[in-house]
């Protein structure tokens, strides 16, 4: 599978608080309405800004904080196709896979600021168009493979009926 | 071949001789969720029609973010969790009875036991020698429908900390100087163990302090082995019988091992908007502040309280700051209010509210006005943390937290104490 999209750029420590914070808690059983305020204390407006299939490219530690899986879920609704970060926290790690948010870890310091990403899911690398760089990055442990590839934790477990190694 | 104690505690849950870097499938003894995650959880067991729970004893759900509810919406997302435990039997905390992770500790939690929680302070657990971690709604929803969960078995940066810790210093202290150390991401993955003769010094209540803020450098679990005093602690709660000692062996492989000597450690705060970014309370005094939250899992017990009060006694806190005080739980609020412990609070200027997380999330109850600073207790101090993102927050122990409240700027306790 090939993902393509043009480079969202974020710098270092981008916590759950600012992608889905505290202040708008009771918007988080409407999802579509939370993903119009999605990384906004970051960046103003950047719902706004997105088009469908853009990359978030994340520097270190991006999604650090609370367990809130309500942050990858809005950042996927948003029309976000994939994260590429330099080190992604372990909680959001699992939150994006799980609810099908593609999100590697590649050195993304050769990425700037919509730059033309394409993302080859197989191959295991980042192909920086804009720049003619090709990266690569870290493969996902199998298990996270299969949940990503049914597109999510439930549609996994529904398939298979637990957990299968 | 010797194991660490997450390898322990893993290879018994998944019946496997597990290893670091392993990934093994475990039964979960516990799986939990709070109002701000719980509602999730629910929403993906009904859309994939698995709506049961394992063990209704062993799902519960705790109402402790926005409780009691300050909005309509959240009263909705209340009902979702109440109706939800009506159906399956899964069982509520109700908005009187406190933080999840404190309930766990002092009601659930034994040694050897494997708990998922959708709260990234899920780690708190670790101090009673059980494997807990933070994780997402819908892998701590599969957790409570079917029982299991998927797990990397972690490798271990062992802490160990040696001496006794100086006058007005505590174990919140020693937690900020760690993750300073460490930095947020430099535990990612990774278990935490601390041990040494200081932590085995630490009281139940301090050693919470530090297992609950592993998760902020990145950590998944922070472990410390079971003894006298966690036998004493769960003997106390009537859970003596569940006494296990747990404990990594002396030939356990460590991907690091890190020494720390106590008498070193001074008063710390932490300084806007990351937990790593640490100074000495000295270094730090004089900054203007606006509010100070006594409070939270990390700092919400007894013993926390007792010693703000002790320096707040008799005293009345700066002119135009405000004092918020939070139990972590119903059974600190009725012991604190029993030794008179909450009437020198609130003579002294604090506002008490009911057991929960109070303004730490930023959802209700002390959220910060633009520009303001608040000198807190919590564990996390990111922008807009407390419901305002031109808020700035420092953290610091209870003594520190007290003082500072006296005099309106952050100060070091050991002026006073």
């Amino acid at each position: 599978m090939i993902l393509e999209g043009n480079a969202k750029k974020f710098g270092d420590n981008i916590s759950t608080d600012l992608i889905a914070p505290g202040r708008l808690f009771h918007l988080r059983n409407n999802l579509p309405e939370l993903a119009k305020h999605v990384l906004e204390d970051a960046e103003p407006n950047f719902a706004e800004k997105i088009q469908k299939g853009d990359i978030i490219v994340g520097g270190r530690n991006f999604g650090l904080g609370s367990s809130r899986e309500h942050a990858p879920a809005i950042i996927k609704i948003a029309g976000i196709g994939a994260i590429l970060t330099q080190s992604v926290a372990r909680i959001f790690f699992r939150n994006a896979i799980n609810v099908g948010l593609p999100i590697f870890e590649c050195d993304t310091s050769q990425i700037d600021a919509e730059d033309r990403v394409q993302i080859d899911l197989l191959k295991g690398t980042v192909e920086n168009l804009t720049k003619k760089i090709t990266l690569t990055f870290q493969s996902l442990p199998e298990i996270m493979v299969a949940i990503l590839n049914d597109g999510g934790l439930m549609p996994y477990i529904q398939k298979h009926g637990g957990f299968k190694l | 071949m010797p194991k660490t104690i997450a390898e322990k505690i893993l290879s018994e849950k998944s019946g496997q001789d597990a290893r670091s870097g392993q990934i093994v499938i475990c039964d979960v003894s516990w799986a939990i969720a709070q109002d701000g995650t719980g509602p999730l959880s629910i929403r993906r067991l009904q859309d994939a029609g698995l709506e049961k729970v394992f063990d209704p004893e062993r799902v519960i759900f705790f109402i402790d973010h926005a409780a009691p509810s300050p909005r309509k919406e959240l009263s909705n997302a209340h009902q979702i969790i109440r109706s939800f435990a009506q159906k399956t039997g899964a069982t509520v905390s109700e908005i009187n009875q406190g933080v999840c992770h404190q309930r766990m500790v002092e009601d659930f939690i034994n040694p050897g036991d494997l708990l998922i929680g959708a709260d990234s302070h899920t780690c708190t657990s670790g101090a009673l020698a059980a494997f807990s971690t933070g994780m997402g709604s819908t892998d701590v929803a599969v957790g409570m429908a079917l029982g299991k969960v998927w797990l990397k078995v972690p490798p271990t940066i062992k802490i160990e900390v040696e001496g006794n810790l100086s006058k007005g210093v505590y174990s919140k202290d020693l937690i900020l100087y760690i993750i300073g150390l460490l930095t947020a991401d430099g535990a990612t993955y990774k278990a935490l163990e601390f041990s040494g003769s200081t932590i085995s010094g630490l009281s139940m209540s301090e050693r919470f302090t530090m297992s609950n803020m592993a998760v902020e450098a990145g950590a998944k679990a922070g472990l410390i082995a079971s003894d006298q005093i966690t036998r004493d602690y769960l003997k106390q709660r009537g859970r003596e019988s569940h006494f296990r000692e747990i404990f990594s062996d002396p030939d356990a492989e460590y991907e690091k091992i890190i020494t720390i000597k106590a008498e070193e450690i001074e008063p710390m705060v932490a300084l806007p908007h990351t937990v790593d970014n640490v100074q000495t309370a000295s270094q730090a005094s004089g900054t203007k502040i606006h509010q100070v939250f006594l409070g939270t899992c990390t700092n919400g017990r007894l013993k926390d309280l007792e010693i703000a009060a002790k320096i707040l006694e008799g005293k009345t806190i700066a002119r135009g700051l405000r004092l918020l005080v939070t139990p972590a739980s119903k059974k600190i609020y009725l012991e604190a209010l029993q030794k008179g412990v909450i009437e020198t609070l609130v003579k002294a200027g604090a506002a008490v509210t009911s057991p929960g997380c109070g303004p730490c999330v930023g959802i209700h109850q002390g959220i910060l006005g633009d520009d303001e600073a608040c000198l807190s207790t919590q564990n996390r101090n990111f922008l807009g943390r407390m419901g305002n993102p031109k808020g700035f927050i420092y953290l610091s122990s209870p003594a520190t937290a007290a003082v500072s409240a006296l005099k309106g700027e952050i100060s070091d306790p050991r002026e006073v104490v």
